[in-house]
């Protein structure tokens, strides 16, 4: 009888212990995305973390339709600064920022009859620094990492080349260094075409991708790419949460959407259709 | 008792050379992959995980699959497995080993690795994966070594080793749920994001497991004094039968959701797989062959599986296994990690084909694996044959 007590005793403590640990170790399971719990989930990833810095961008893509070269010329700029390599063909390709075709970029929405032109319309496509992040998710060691201001980051020393993030991105966001980046093509000419001292080039066997230009940010300038097409309203940079700044006001202005909402990353990138 | 592998037939030192033939051959490949990098792979921006992950997974299936012998011996006492249970455990270990070979050799930064311990993440799936398949790893070395000994030695095992053995059995299922957990948690990836993934991968480890090793076993009796046993083999094939039925069952409920639902997602890769999938004028269909090939083997081997069983015919047994082993690693070791990748993110279609030197790695890893199986089993025999003698 006593033993059984004791016994007991001993289960019903082992099962408080339990009770208390499982839903704090469920919660780490989900960690990286912990801010936004407390979103709606009805909102269709238009909610999103209500405090602190949350960094994001709009996209005009009326402006782009406009104006089609501004998007190589994002683009150019952004690779060229960020030492992000050509290697010439789409096996190996490395992209941050890119233009790709309408019902790329939005492959869910059905526009029957879509007005004039938006087929051929380029669509910059590019990180969205989803407020819950499926690739920081996934990384297997912290090497991508969303920062206190929104910014989905990576740390190209600590990458260990799974490629866990790129099957976890839902935009197609990610490149990997299949080969070297700092190395030449068959006639000598470099992948990197001009190094940029002041920004790392990567070695290969790591996953890069955008990072809002956080090495801008950190000395008070704004990204390279909305930079680029300063004054013509095609792109707009600031913090989401701030309701004084210029991109609030531009969300609450006019009707944007984001790329593939349902899947509950919470974007931080909208676009103008 | 290891020095039971250093002395064999002629034949045993023939395929012993013989695979490490394949694994000098792979190892000059992995040269190359090292110095040029993954580039030297047929993996893409688009397809991003090859055969290497592929084959990851499915041995992960394999390794498991040592569970359905190692479950009836120890839990139910099913003593016609008294003779076989170690042959689960060691094929547990040489999987387990090529598992985790596989990804080594599928890391861009192979010399990084240890990074998953030094900075755990509990969030990632991969962290788990790590631990489930090392602990698999550690449990199956202690426990069949330390059983096998004991055998070897006359006496009956430690009764810690009986605990140890009967975590491994829970842990056996947990190996392929948290490698399951790697592709269903993904948000946009349709094709994996189905709740029967894990269930699905159990089923078709609970085959393929015990039918490579039910082969395997076939070929030893063919060429040792060791026999399986028929009550045994009876059983083993009411195993097989009844997961390879499962398998193909949880493939058909796919099928059901994706076409009846008529989700575009949920249907684009299915069809790439098994029809090809119309892109821009072009179809895409390299994977179509292999994946009509996979369901016909495997209705046919389950169909023979049950006949070889009453008709008590080794060659039937064996040649139903291979075929549903072959269809199973198709379904698995091919169709289920590259298929997620078609269409891309961005609805774009491109197609995977490995290369020669990923092929020649690939190879040198199973050859790797066979190995350590090859090892592990001439000792298993040899003491087993000694005792019996």
């Amino acid at each position: 009888m006593k033993k059984d007590r004791r016994d007991f005793l001993k289960i019903a403590g082992l099962a408080a212990v339990a009770g208390i640990g499982a839903p704090s170790a469920f919660g780490s399971l989900l960690r990286g995305s912990d801010e936004a719990l407390a979103a709606a989930p009805a909102a269709g990833g238009e909610e999103a973390a209500k405090s602190g810095k949350r960094l994001g961008m709009v996209i005009n893509v009326r402006a782009f339709a406009a104006q089609p070269e501004l998007a190589e010329k994002c683009t150019e700029v952004c690779h060229s600064i960020h030492n992000v390599p050509d290697f010439g063909n789409p096996k190996d390709e490395i992209k941050w920022i890119w233009k790709d075709k309408y019902n790329n970029v939005f492959a869910d929405s059905s526009h029957y009859k879509r007005p004039g032109g938006l087929a051929e319309v380029p669509v910059l496509a590019l990180c969205n620094h989803c407020d819950k992040p499926p690739c920081v998710r996934a990384c297997p060691t912290k090497a991508t990492f969303k920062k206190s201001d929104g910014v989905v980051a990576m740390d190209y020393h600590r990458c260990i080349g799974c490629r866990f993030c790129m099957a976890a991105c839902p935009y197609g966001a990610r490149s990997f260094n299949w080969r070297d980046p700092r190395g030449k093509d068959e006639n000598g000419n470099p992948f990197i075409k001009t190094l940029n001292p002041k920004f790392p080039a990567r070695m290969r066997g790591v996953v890069e991708k955008c990072n809002f230009c956080t090495e801008r940010l950190a000395v008070g300038q704004i990204p390279a790419c909305v930079e680029a097409v300063a004054g013509t309203g095609a792109m707009f940079f600031g913090d989401l949460n701030d309701p004084n700044s210029e991109i609030s006001q531009i969300l609450s202005l006019y009707y944007t959407v984001q790329r593939k909402p349902s899947l509950g990353t919470y974007p931080s990138l909208f676009y103008i259709i | 008792m290891i020095e039971k592998a250093l002395t064999g037939s002629k034949g045993y030192w023939a395929w012993m050379i013989f695979l490490l033939a394949i694994m000098g051959m792979g190892g000059m490949f992995y040269t190359q992959q090292w110095n040029y990098g993954l580039g030297i792979t047929g993996m893409s921006r688009d397809v991003t995980w090859g055969i290497y992950i592929s084959q990851f997974t499915f041995l992960v299936g394999v390794a498991a699959g040592g569970l359905m012998l190692v479950l009836p011996y120890y839990l139910h006492n099913y003593k016609e497995f008294g003779r076989i249970t170690i042959l689960g455990e060691f094929m547990a270990i040489a999987a387990v080993i090529m598992c985790l070979m596989f990804i080594l050799a599928d890391l861009g930064q192979p010399i990084r690795a240890l990074n998953v311990m030094l900075y755990p993440t509990p969030n990632s799936m991969l962290f788990w994966d790590m631990i489930v398949l090392n602990g698999y790893l550690f449990l199956n070395v202690v426990c069949g070594w330390a059983v096998l000994h004991a055998e070897y030695k006359g006496v009956k095992y430690s009764s810690w080793v009986k605990k140890l053995i009967l975590l491994s059995i829970p842990w056996a299922v947990s190996i392929h749920t948290v490698t399951a957990f790697l592709y269903c948690g993904l948000p946009g990836r349709h094709f994996w994001l189905t709740a029967i993934l894990a269930p699905r991968f159990l089923a078709s480890a609970f085959a393929a497991g015990p039918a490579l090793l039910l082969v395997v076993a076939l070929i030893m009796e063919r060429t040792t004094f060791f026999k399986v046993g028929q009550v045994a083999k009876d059983k083993l094939v009411t195993i097989i039968g009844y997961a390879a039925i499962i398998n193909f069952f949880f493939l058909a409920c796919e099928f059901f959701v994706g076409f009846y639902s008529n989700i575009p997602g949920h249907m684009h890769t299915l069809e790439y797989l098994f029809w090809g999938l119309s892109h821009d004028g072009h179809v895409y269909n390299n994977l179509v062959p292999f994946m009509r090939a996979s369901v016909v083997m495997g209705i046919v081997g389950i169909a023979l599986i049950f006949v070889s069983r009453s008709k008590k015919s080794d060659g039937l047994l064996a040649a139903s296994c291979v075929l549903i082993f072959l269809s199973l690693w198709i379904d698995k070791g091919l169709g289920l990690v590259l298929g997620g990748f078609v269409p891309n993110m961005l609805e774009q279609v491109t197609e995977y084909y490995p290369t020669v030197p990923e092929i020649g790695v690939t190879a040198a890893i199973w050859a790797t694996g066979f190995f350590v199986l090859t090892l592990l089993y001439k000792v298993a025999i040899s003491v087993k044959l000694e005792k019996e003698s």
